[in-house]
């Protein structure tokens, strides 16, 4: 990773594949006005060892958008949302095919160093895990490991981290108090303030809001609102209406069942934007989840 | 297209008055049975120890009586001319042990972090049973492996030590002199710390388990979340491994002081016993409470045997307390509820 400089991607009207198309499924195009586009997804597989557990995704993320992958479980939504920061890394047997291009660069690249990728990228995840440090601690973390070591510039960094998460008025008289004793909702806020606070140009949720309650989940949905002008962000859920309330794309996912080995694999079915996805779907599959007949 | 959900219940269905199902009914036999031979070898456990200490006490009260408090500060062991007292051996022992942990908990730390966080999958189960294995070998094994191989290898780094760090008391040895490069090598043989170096491959497994153990059980959901703040594994482990599994560490380190405490026979294989308190732990000669039972009990005269039982309860009383106390932090360490997040 030398440059973050941008992209020489052609931009072109948002693609949407849905794989293999078979009879009856016309690919249908949209024009919108679009971003830059910060993620190209090629024909990304992902295998478990032997098993294929996503195949041939095509899409683009765009910049200062919120784009939610939706689908039933197994769908592999997060198995390709952790392609994008490399958290696939940790796992021994995961593979991964196809290209993911950040920017014109390619992430898999053996150039490219994963640690780096994952301070440009920040994620989220489905249940909040702050550390065991203070509030203070926590948020800074990121910054202390790369490299900030003044305690007046960490001392910025954590108000302002803080406040972008919407959670400094609730504990800035608490700073040095365990981030562990903050209540279900402030510690994801906790998280997401933790995330931002290295500067990160993505933020990847998965689930961010599932253990969570309707009210702290509202909160969540406006932060992210809030903050989607200075970040890209992309959410994974199992709730539709989140998906159709914050996101301004949506890709649905769905699985295959190979008939031979009964094993599961995923697929992209579409992605448009949500109000297409939810309004007039292209796909009878997706018509099916988003109306509630399946999954 | 409208998206519309609607949900249908399916129609309720009655079917005469429900028949009243009784909860009565007996405790299956096989629980029963299970719960009492359970219990039993529970209590057995307890039986045995109490056993165990009762039986030293009993057998030490001879000797204990005629001593008294002396027992604890007197170095020489004379039982039959109503001297003896188990400060020289006791302090042996501690040093044995204390040079034991040193070098093993270095070596048992990074191999438990080693397979826990970084050995890839098929290396770390064979890393696992390796270490296992390491803990299943006799101690008299060690012994020989100690008195007949290490002792040579060991003696050229006592020397180093002595040459460049002699001017620290704990590493300075009577009658060396490092100037002299033909210098007898004696002075350095049978030692408290070759004793240590070998009781350490003992204890090293011990404590590479459960620090292992304490390693694996980290949230990964704390790992991830270091990683995804642009953690490398390093910074992960000393932010989330290491503060997680404290209570392990310090816990199965002390296991390991307990195993070394009362080590054996590979002690007694290794030292040429000697009752003159030193704290130069790379000078010839050393001691251990184990030892000194092992190489007197076969002669000793009934009140001479009562002076050794004297010295086991001594043992089994400290054992007792660091092990204790090492379990203690095992289970307070934060392996628990707060922290599955």
């Amino acid at each position: 990773m030398t440059e973050q400089g941008v992209t020489s991607v052609t931009d072109q009207g948002p693609t949407i594949r849905i794989d293999e198309p078979r009879a009856g499924d016309a690919p249908s195009e949209t024009t919108a006005v679009d971003g830059h586009v910060v993620f190209d997804v090629r024909d990304l597989s992902v295998y478990y060892g032997p098993f294929r557990a996503v195949r041939d995704a095509n899409l683009h993320i765009r910049q200062h958008e919120i784009t939610a992958f939706i689908g039933p479980s197994g769908c592999g939504k997060t198995t390709v949302l952790r392609c994008f920061n490399r958290m696939n890394d940790f796992i021994e047997t995961a593979r991964v095919e196809g290209t993911i291009n950040y920017h014109g660069v390619d992430l898999y690249d053996p150039q490219v160093n994963s640690t780096e990728v994952r301070r440009r990228i920040g994620m989220v995840f489905q249940k909040p895990n702050p550390f065991p440090k203070s509030i203070y601690d926590n948020v800074a973390y990121g910054p202390r490991l790369a490299g900030m070591k003044k305690k007046a510039e960490l001392d910025d960094v954590v108000e302002k981290s803080l406040r972008g998460a919407a959670l400094w008025d609730e504990v800035k008289d608490r700073l040095k108090n365990s981030g562990l004793g903050l209540s279900g909702g402030q510690q994801q806020r906790l998280c997401i303030a933790r995330a931002i606070a290295v500067d990160p140009e993505v933020i990847l949720m998965d689930e961010p809001c599932s253990a969570l309650d309707p009210i702290a989940t509202a909160r969540i949905e406006d932060l992210m609102q809030e903050i989607k002008s200075k970040f890209t962000i992309v959410i994974v859920t199992h709730n539709m209406q989140q998906a159709a309330r914050v996101s301004d794309r949506t890709a649905f996912f769905t699985t295959e069942v190979n008939p031979e080995s009964d094993r599961r694999t995923g697929v992209l079915v579409e992605y448009d934007l949500t109000k297409k996805i939810f309004s007039n779907p292209g796909d009878e599959r997706t018509e099916q989840y988003v109306t509630g007949r399946f999954g | 297209m409208t998206a519309e959900l609607r949900t249908v219940l399916p129609p309720q269905e009655r079917v005469g008055e429900p028949e009243p199902r009784p909860f009565a009914g007996r405790q299956g036999r096989s629980d029963k049975v299970f719960t009492r031979v359970t219990f039993l070898s529970g209590v057995a456990v307890l039986a045995i120890m109490g056993a165990v200490g009762f039986f030293l006490t009993l057998e030490s009260t001879d000797a204990l009586g005629r001593v008294g408090f002396s027992f604890l500060t007197t170095s020489v062991w004379e039982p039959d001319r109503g001297e003896f007292g188990i400060k020289a051996v006791l302090t042996f022992t501690v040093l044995i042990a204390l040079v034991a942990v040193a070098i093993a908990f270095p070596i048992s730390m990074a191999t438990a972090l080693f397979i826990v966080e970084i050995a890839p999958r098929r290396v770390k189960s064979w890393l696992v049973s390796l270490v296992d294995l390491m803990a299943a070998v006799p101690s008299v094994v060690y012994g020989l492996w100690g008195a007949f191989l290490m002792q040579g290898q060991v003696i050229g780094l006592s020397r180093w030590i002595n040459t460049w760090f002699g001017w620290i008391p704990l590493f300075s040895v009577d009658g060396a002199d490092p100037g002299n490069p033909l210098s007898n090598a004696t002075v350095y043989t049978a030692s408290t710390f070759v004793a240590g170096v070998v009781v350490a491959m003992m204890v090293m497994p011990i404590q590479c388990v459960v620090m292992r153990e304490v390693f694996s059980q980290v949230p990964p959901g704390e790992r991830e979340g270091a990683f995804a703040l642009g953690a490398t594994r390093w910074g992960m482990i000393r932010v989330v491994t290491l503060p997680f599994g404290r209570g392990g560490i310090i816990g199965g380190t002390m296991l390991g002081l307990g195993r070394a405490l009362g080590e054996t026979i590979a002690v007694y294989m290794i030292i040429s016993s000697r009752f003159d308190i030193s704290f130069h732990v790379l000078e010839s000669g050393s001691n251990s409470v184990s030892a000194l039972i092992a190489l007197r009990y076969a002669e000793a005269s009934d009140f001479g045997l009562s002076a050794l039982f004297s010295a086991g309860l001594s043992l089994f009383l400290i054992t007792l307390v660091v092990n204790f106390t090492a379990s203690w932090f095992v289970a307070r360490s934060r392996s628990g509820a707060d922290s599955e997040a």
